[in-house]
This record gives C-alpha cells, sequence and structure tokens, in this order.
C-alpha cells in the first residue's frame, strides 16, 4: 500500500526516482501539449475556410448596401466602370458557358481513358499514359492559356471565323486540362467496384465492354460522378486560362466564338487595374468573389457526399 | 430481350478499344502539340539576356525574367516553410490522433474542400488580410502566405497518405518498447514517411510555383528592375511574368511569354528530378 507510506521521506525518493524511469509520467504534459499542437493544425483548413467566408462576406455586405442584391443577380448588364451597372449575369452565363463546354470535352474524355486504363490497357501502356497524365495535371494553368492563344485561336479564326480572343478557345483548353483529374478519380472509383461483379457479368456470358458500360460503370457511379462534379468545379474556377484567351466581353455572349469572360477572370483582370480600397468596383470584385466560393463549396460538398456514399457500398 | 448475334457485338467491342485507344492518343498528342508549340515559339528568344535581363515592355530582345525568378524563388521557398511543417502536423494529428467522431470529419471535409476553392479567391482573401488588414502590401510574404493556404490541402492529403502506409507493426513495436506516442511517431513513423513527405513537398512547391491569379490578385508587380531582398520587398512572380508579357501583342511578345513558360517548366522538371532522386535514396533505408 503505497499510500500508506505518504510522508516518508524514503518513499518520496522512491517515487522520483521511479518518475524519471516511466515514460509516460515524464512526457504526459509535453504529449498533451504536442495533441493540441497537432489538432490546431489540423484545424487551420476550417480556421482559412471561416476566413474566407468572412472576408468575402464582409465586403460583399458593403458591396450590397450600394448595390440591391436583386440587382446585382438579375442585372443583365455588367458595366462597372462605364455606366456603373453591376448586374453579375452576364458573368455567370460566361462561367457556365464556359465550364459547361470545357466538361463536355473533358468529362467524356477523361471517364473514356480511365476505362481504357482500368478495364483494357495491358501493363507497358498504363507504364506510358499515367506518367504523361500527372504531367499533363502538373503543367501550370498559364501555359495552357498561352498555348489556347499561339496555337488553338488560329484554328478557330480560319475554320469557324472566330475572334483572337474568344470562349471556344478557354472552352477547349480547359476541356483539356481537367481530363487527368477526371481519368484518375474515375479510374479509383472503378478500381474500387469489387471483381466479383466484373466477373459475374464475364461469367454470364458479356463482353468486356458489355461488362463494364452496364455492370462496372453503373456500380461506380457515385464515384464517377464525385469526379465529374469535382472536375466542373476547377473549370467554374479556373482563371487565367479565361483571362489570357477568352477576352473581356462583359456582356451576355451566347456565340462562343466571340470574347466573354468569367467570374473569375473578370475578378482578375479588374484586381490588375486601378483600383482603390473602398471604391464600389473593389467590392465588386469580393461580391463577385462570394458568388464565385458559393458555388463551388456547393459543388465540392456534393461531390464529397456522393464519393462518401460510394465510399460506404464498397470500400 | 431479343439476342443480338455474337459478332455485332465483338464488333461493338473492338470499334469502343479502338474510341478509347484514340482518344488516349490524342491526349498524348496534345501534350506533345502543346510542348511543341510552346519550344518553337520560344526557340528565338531562348539566351542568356532572357535569363539575366530585368522586364520591359518596350523591346522583346532585351526583355527578361532575372526579378521574375528571383521573386519565384523567394515566395516558393517560404511558402513550403509555412506549409509543410503546418500541413504535415495537421496530416500526422488527422491519421494518429484524431478519434473517430463528427469533430474529425468536419476538419477531414474542411481539407478536402479548402483544396477545391478556386485559386483566385485565395488571392482575394490574401488582399482582404494580409495586404490591407495586417498592411503587409503586395510584398513577397504577403504572397507566400497566400499560397501556404492554397497548397495546405495538398500537403496534408499527402501526408495522410504516406503516414497511412507506414505499417502498424513500426508503431506497435515502438510502443512496446516503451516510447511514447510521440516518440514513436517522431522517431518511427516519419522517418518512415519520409518519401511519402517528400512528395508533398514535390506537390506543394509546384502548386506554389504556378500559381498566377493569387498573385495577381494581391497585387504583385509587372515590371520590376530590381531583385527582391527579402520577404518584405515587392515582387513579381515568373508566372505572373509570364501574364503581362502576354497582355501585349502576341505577335512580337508571344515569344517572350514562351520562353518564361520554358524557364517556368524546367524549373518545375529539375525540382522533379532532385525530389525523385532524393526520395529513391530515403526508399532505399526503409525497413
Amino acid at each position: 500500500m503505497l499510500d500508506s507510506f505518504e510522508g516518508n521521506p524514503e518513499m518520496a525518493r522512491a517515487r522520483r526516482v521511479l518518475s524519471t524511469l516511466e515514460p509516460q509520467w515524464v512526457w504526459a504534459p509535453g504529449e498533451r501539449l504536442v495533441k493540441g499542437a497537432l489538432f490546431l493544425a489540423a484545424a487551420f483548413a476550417v480556421i482559412v475556410t471561416f476566413a474566407i467566408f468572412l472576408a468575402l462576406a464582409v465586403d460583399a455586405l458593403e458591396f450590397f448596401q450600394r448595390v440591391s442584391p436583386i440587382d446585382f443577380y438579375l442585372g443583365t448588364r455588367w458595366t462597372p466602370d462605364i455606366e456603373g451597372l453591376y448586374g453579375v449575369l452576364p458573368l455567370v452565363v460566361g462561367t457556365l458557358l464556359i465550364a459547361g463546354g470545357a466538361a463536355l470535352i473533358g468529362l467524356p474524355l477523361g471517364l473514356s481513358a480511365a476505362i481504357y486504363l482500368r478495364e483494357y490497357a495491358p501493363a507497358s501502356v498504363r507504364e506510358v499514359v499515367k506518367p504523361v497524365l500527372e504531367v499533363l495535371a502538373g503543367i501550370p494553368t498559364i501555359v495552357y492559356g498561352l498555348f489556347a492563344l499561339i496555337l488553338v485561336s488560329p484554328i478557330l479564326q480560319t475554320t469557324f471565323g472566330a475572334l483572337f480572343f474568344n470562349g471556344a478557345n478557354a472552352i477547349i483548353v480547359i476541356g483539356i486540362m481537367i481530363i487527368p483529374m477526371v481519368s484518375s478519380l474515375s479510374e479509383d472509383a472503378l478500381t474500387a467496384v469489387p471483381t466479383d461483379l466484373r466477373d459475374g457479368a464475364l461469367a454470364l456470358g458479356a463482353t468486356r465492354f458489355e461488362a463494364t458500360s452496364r455492370v462496372v460503370v453503373p456500380a461506380g457511379f457515385s464515384g464517377i460522378g464525385s469526379s465529374f462534379i469535382l472536375a466542373f468545379s476547377r473549370a467554374v474556377g479556373e482563371t487565367m486560362i479565361v483571362l489570357i484567351a477568352a477576352g473581356q466581353n462583359t456582356g451576355i455572349v451566347l456565340d462562343i466564338f466571340r470574347q466573354m469572360t468569367t467570374l473569375s477572370g473578370w475578378i482578375a483582370k479588374r484586381a490588375t487595374g486601378d483600383v482603390a480600397v473602398g471604391e464600389t468596383v473593389y467590392l465588386a470584385m469580393f461580391a463577385v468573389g462570394f458568388t464565385l466560393f458559393a458555388m463551388a463549396l456547393v459543388l465540392n460538398l456534393t461531390s464529397d457526399h456522393l464519393r462518401a456514399r460510394f465510399r460506404e457500398v464498397y470500400e | 430481350m431479343k439476342a443480338k448475334s455474337l459478332a455485332v457485338r465483338r464488333l461493338k467491342e473492338r470499334l469502343y478499344v479502338t474510341g478509347f485507344l484514340a482518344g488516349i492518343g490524342l491526349a498524348l498528342a496534345v501534350l506533345a502539340i502543346l510542348l511543341g508549340s510552346i519550344l518553337q515559339s520560344a526557340w528565338p528568344r531562348l539566351t542568356p539576356a532572357l535569363v539575366l535581363n530585368y522586364a520591359n515592355s518596350t523591346n522583346p530582345e532585351t526583355a527578361g525574367y532575372a526579378a521574375a525568378i528571383v521573386g519565384t524563388l523567394w515566395v516558393v521557398g517560404l511558402t513550403l516553410l509555412f506549409s509543410l511543417p503546418l500541413g504535415i502536423a495537421a496530416g500526422v494529428y488527422l491519421e494518429e490522433y484524431a478519434p473517430k467522431g463528427p469533430i474529425t470529419r468536419i476538419l477531414q471535409a474542411g481539407v478536402t474542400n479548402l483544396a477545391g476553392v478556386p485559386s483566385v479567391v485565395f488571392g482575394l482573401l490574401g488582399l482582404a488580410l494580409f495586404v490591407r488588414v495586417l498592411g503587409l502590401g503586395p510584398v513577397v510574404l504577403a504572397g507566400s502566405l497566400t499560397l501556404t493556404m492554397l497548397v495546405f490541402p495538398y500537403v496534408v492529403i499527402t501526408t495522410q497518405e504516406a503516414v497511412r502506409a507506414v505499417p502498424a507493426s513500426i508503431r506497435d513495436a515502438s510502443l512496446a518498447l516503451g516510447s511514447t506516442k510521440w516518440q514513436s511517431i517522431r522517431r518511427q513513423v516519419l522517418p518512415a514517411s519520409a518519401p511519402g513527405l517528400l512528395t508533398a513537398a514535390i506537390l506543394a512547391a509546384a502548386r506554389a510555383m504556378g500559381e498566377t491569379a493569387p498573385l495577381l490578385v494581391i497585387g504583385a508587380l509587372f515590371i520590376q528592375t530590381f531583385l527582391p531582398y527579402g520577404p518584405d520587398s515587392p515582387f513579381v512572380a515568373l508566372p505572373v511574368q509570364i501574364y503581362a508579357y502576354t497582355s501585349l501583342p502576341v505577335g512580337t511578345w508571344g515569344g517572350v511569354a514562351a520562353g518564361g513558360m520554358v524557364i517556368l517548366l524546367a524549373m518545375l522538371f529539375s525540382f522533379n528530378v532532385v525530389a525523385i532522386i532524393a526520395r529513391n535514396r530515403l526508399q532505399r533505408q526503409r525497413w
């Protein structure tokens, strides 16, 4: 009974000696400190997300005191520097048109690449194609932007009578840019589909393509859908390609061979011009940024949700 | 259901496979054309002047990237200095300490969602927080703090993968020998996952090096005729400088912009090679 020896100097000394030998005793306060510090680091992402929300919301709210949200979200003229009109619809239309067009190119190609790599490709092809896709994924978007300008634009000008700066430039190049992302995430989704399903279909006499298109792809649908939404979100937020190759026209443009711009394209363009803190145009950057952030957040959360459901089923 | 003949089904199969192959071929061709066209228009401008001269907007023959190269090294260096310890710590917490529960789920969702926030939005946060509220102005430090937030989720996710790949037996052995949790993480788990952590560093550096929009928004310079001297120095980064050149008439300035891309890609490439060599070294020492 150690307690009955309280006050005994010999016993106290023995305890001190023991405490230097027992790591849990020595390290326990430090351990808790480390754990706390690591927790704070892990909370950084949530803190930054709130900081973004706050930073955008504060200036966006001030903006909405000068321009009513109705005029902002339903207005069809975006002419801050000419008429002082702040109707954001043209930018939203441009964003959806460019991101939607890019998705039409990038999603099918990305999924095809994933299906081929996962279900058909011999090891030798995989060894070449996967690193190439990784290289494509690592190329800075500004490089894609110049590519659109010096190579894609001349072709579009001669074949479709497009302008030098045009929406199609951005659509094609962003479409290419999102291929590696779609392909690598979709491939993960296909890999997670149990082999039993595939084998079952093949055993019933399906060709490999039938097994893939009617069994494996539907089974991996939420994972693939999650990758599609994430890629669309990336296309919505893409800035440099639009800024360099799509032009500056802030009217509602539906002809993709003419100049147009997007939410992010306008923010970046306006930020490089003269702008004083507190001006309505300065605040408008944050209101547009807030709109963009909200769009991306909804897309990302949807993608997350789909992926979580997919994990529940198969992993 | 009416059965289709096997021949038709086989034909369909072959058609689709050909289609897939054509798609892959297209992607490879695009990559080759992309790099080829950049190199082709950069070729006449690939001289020492491109690296050694400062920028100007009057003479493409003498325009260069000196300030931009040094600026990028400053910004990327500081970004790594901030984001690696922070991101690795977060990754270790999420893999090793985090209890299963709603808080951990929120932290993890925060990381994945941050990875999906458009980069230009980080620029707005940097502009509001670092440039305006903290009054740093558009300097190297403001740029690297902004990019730290941007690359943070990539570091966390890569760290998590690296830590997860360390076998549980390593941890158990260390704990069984009497070390505390943190001791076994610091002395066993982290060294064992070093190659993966290096991958995190490469990813972070590559992202930070190639990002343009956030730096444009916080207000990096376009034409700077002195080298950045420290964290409180105004700066221009390589991709920002390239953008500045692309906004000049492309006929005469396209070559200078493309030349900058060759420098940027060369920096990315050499960085990757160094890291891959280092990773292979590290991997040899594993258990």
